[in-house]
């Protein structure tokens, strides 16, 4: 009963988050195109830029939505127009893959590299405990004299 | 050991950050660098019908090479005196040739019947052969002699009558 709630409650997350992203491929809208396209002349996104040719790529977006073609179509038929720089995210394919994972690997470089710092600094550091590491194993002699008559001192 | 890990890690953080350095300033001082020398070569497709055009073909006459788009208001300027010149030279071994970049294909054809522009006008959608010359915006001409070198005047803004006889003849002589 419990697995059949839990399947039941896992899809319709699934859907959830699915459903509004199939909703925005098939159905576009020229705002959220503007947000993921590039003009190439100002070099910003298109909502953001209001020059000749931005404002001419709104114009095809729009027509291209009254068409009913899907964002991908648009999409692509804008980078065969102005070359993949139209996008505002690289494409999770082919070369451009590589945008988006090496910025992955060097985290995990990184968290690897620290990982083994701090493994070897813990362990040539030896164990951690009441006079290891605060006071030296010995003291000079005269320091040690020092101390033994301040400590009969006390006790006395 | 750890105090070679860490200098290691100094060193690459350090050495990062001066690539990153130097990739900036590369950036800075060649994208407003107008292409000299020799004419860095292209291939790019026509707007009007099918095939490509090769600089390297044009080896042996002289060029008038024009950065354009269809959205430019002073490209609609000088496209007649560009096509007038083009005419004008024909026959002394000149060449016009038109790039448009940065612009829709279709628009580029409008723009071309339009003006009733003969000459070859080729498609640089992505820019990079704008970007080699170091065009920054439009109209650009730039005048290729009969070696394939850049020689002359580099104009920026709409081309004139003038201008273009004037560089020509200095294409038509080196």
């Amino acid at each position: 009963m419990s697995r059949t709630f839990l399947g039941a409650l896992v899809l319709s997350l699934a859907l959830s988050v699915c459903a509004p992203a199939s909703a925005s491929e098939r159905h576009p809208t020229l705002a959220e195109l503007e947000r993921e396209l590039v003009c190439p002349t100002c070099q910003t996104t298109l909502d953001q830029s209001d020059s000749p040719i931005a404002r001419r790529m709104k114009q095809y977006i729009a027509g291209r939505i009254a068409a009913g073609d899907t964002k991908s179509e648009i999409k692509e038929k804008l980078v065969e127009q102005f070359g993949q720089g139209v996008l505002s995210e690289p494409p999770r394919h082919g070369f451009a893959l590589l945008a988006w994972a090496l910025p992955l690997l060097g985290a995990g470089a990184a968290a690897l590299a620290l990982g083994a710092l701090g493994w070897h600094w813990s362990r040539t550091r030896g164990p951690v405990g009441v006079g290891t590491a605060a006071a030296p194993a010995s003291l000079p002699p005269q320091l040690e004299r020092r101390v033994d008559e301040e400590l009969a001192r006390f006790d006395g | 050991m750890v105090a070679r890990i860490r200098l290691g890690a100094q060193m690459a953080a350090v050495a990062a950050v001066a690539g990153l350095l130097a990739l900036l300033v590369w950036k800075l001082a060649h994208q407003t660098e107008p292409a000299r020398g020799v004419a860095p070569g292209f291939t790019l497709p026509l707007i009007d019908r099918s095939g490509e055009v090769d600089l390297a073909a044009f080896r042996g006459r002289a060029v008038v090479l024009n950065f354009w788009a269809s959205w430019c208001i002073p490209c609609k300027e000088e496209a007649p005196r560009l096509q007038a010149a083009a005419r004008r030279w024909a026959t002394r071994g000149v060449v016009v040739l038109g790039i448009d970049s940065q612009d829709f294909r279709g628009d580029a054809r409008r723009f071309a019947r339009r003006y009733s522009l003969t000459y070859p006008l080729v498609h640089d959608g992505p820019g990079k052969t704008r970007a080699r010359y170091g065009v920054t915006g439009f109209p650009e001409t730039f005048f290729i002699d009969r070696r394939g070198n850049i020689v002359g005047e580099h104009i920026q803004g709409p081309v004139s009558d003038r201008q273009l006889d004037e560089n020509i003849k200095l294409a038509l002589r080196a």
